[in-house]
């Protein structure tokens, strides 16, 4: 019952946010407005961000998405591939029947009712209004509840000390990690690393946006060729969703 | 055996005696690096600093961890970015290390912190990183100059 309260009130939000920058600015691009915050405003539920990915786009082999990834937060390899910290994995799909093959990017799926979430006994996976998923390193403990919950197999533990971390990312042994969505960019209005890389060598396989806004990219494409979930069985309303599966 | 004993008890009773003058001599007050510049001023003034600093470190951490609120004002890597900088022989002091802005103080009133074990202990101009366009960047670079000796040949 308050999950549909909740529903209604988010997508009356999300409507007058864009109602709001269509008579304030009219002719300016109407997702960008409508998601630009000042730096002391706090995030509001207005607002769920999301990303769809085209299977059919994403070429297999490429990993300019994992490396902008690693780039951008920093993740150093100890040669240990079983532990080695990653928030994207390339994964390949083949039907048996058919042989037909695909790959995607998988990354957390910032579901809207997180598993990861559920089983914290710290409270230090959680998720933020908007709809990012996130780890506060600061009440981590490094039990790694959330690594055995998460069907996605989507978080890193860190084993080894860190120096020199990045502005974005900090983190240390420890704790876990991982996907922030790169937050430090949405929350400065940016894309993440990962959908600026996928455009930027101009494979176009992901689109980053809000999913509450219906005159968004994401939300008009997702309108037209859907968005499926990877495990919808489990009903999480995730907010990663991929096109082509 | 006596006699050692009685040996050992004076040298443990001279130690007693000596040592509170000797480490209180051993500890000098921490330094600690003013930023450069004119006009150049910390964000309160450094008598609330030294009392409250954490508290406003924590207030911010919060805030930006759960509400996304990115003001710069009292987060860490600027008090970072202000104060630690390479010493004349051009090195940078680790978290770790007696002469390390935070640290000189922690280490005086023997207050650990944590903050270091996932945030960087120096501004992020002095460090390097090994990027995928840097690389591809010096790749070009070493193609490019082989050409030019190699006459256009390449």
């Amino acid at each position: 019952m308050s999950e549909q309260v909740n529903d209604s009130r988010r997508n009356f939000l999300a409507k007058a946010a864009v109602a709001g920058t269509v008579t304030i600015a009219p002719g300016v691009l109407l997702h960008t407005a409508a998601i630009a915050k000042p730096d002391d405003e706090a995030v509001t539920n207005a607002t769920r961000w999301g990303m769809l990915i085209d299977t059919d786009k994403c070429a297999k082999g490429c990993t300019d998405c994992v490396d902008a990834c690693n780039e951008e937060h920093a993740l150093t390899g100890f040669d240990r591939p079983e532990t080695d910290a990653q928030y994207i994995r390339k994964v390949t799909l083949k039907e048996k029947s058919t042989g037909h093959e695909l790959s995607l990017p998988l990354m957390c799926q910032h579901c809207e009712t997180a598993p990861c979430v559920d089983v914290c006994p710290t409270g230090a996976s959680f998720k933020r209004v908007d709809g990012i998923v996130l780890v506060d390193k600061h009440i981590c403990i490094g039990c790694r509840y959330c690594m055995m919950a998460c069907p996605y197999k989507a978080r890193s533990f860190i084993h080894e000390v860190i120096e020199n971390q990045t502005l974005a990312a900090p983190r240390g042994k420890g704790t876990v990690e991982s996907c922030t969505m790169c937050v430090h960019r949405v929350d400065k209005d940016g894309i993440p690393a990962c959908v600026e890389a996928c455009t930027e060598e101009e494979h176009d396989a992901m689109i980053f946006g809000d999913i509450n806004d219906p005159q968004s990219n994401i939300s008009k494409s997702m309108k037209k060729h859907g968005g499926k979930q990877i495990r919808a069985d489990l009903r999480l309303n995730t907010g990663v969703r991929y096109q082509g599966l | 055996m006596n006699q050692r004993f009685l040996r050992l008890f004076f040298i443990l009773g001279g130690l007693m005696i000596l040592l509170p003058a000797k480490s209180m001599a051993d500890t000098p007050f921490p330094t600690i690096r003013e930023p450069e510049g004119e006009g150049v001023k910390c964000v309160q003034p450094e008598e609330e600093m030294r009392r409250n600093h954490m508290d406003y470190i924590l207030h911010q951490r919060d805030k930006t961890v759960h509400e996304g609120i990115r003001t710069e004002t009292y987060s860490l890597a600027k008090c970072i970015d202000c104060h630690v900088e390479p010493d004349e022989s051009g090195k940078i002091a680790k978290h770790d290390d007696k002469e390390h802005f935070c640290n000189s103080c922690h280490e005086y009133t023997s207050v650990q912190i944590d903050c270091f074990e996932c945030h960087a202990d120096r501004p992020q101009k002095y460090i390097k990183r090994d990027s995928k366009k840097n690389a591809l960047q010096q790749q070009l670079n070493k193609t490019l100059s082989a050409r030019d000796t190699d006459g256009g040949n390449l």
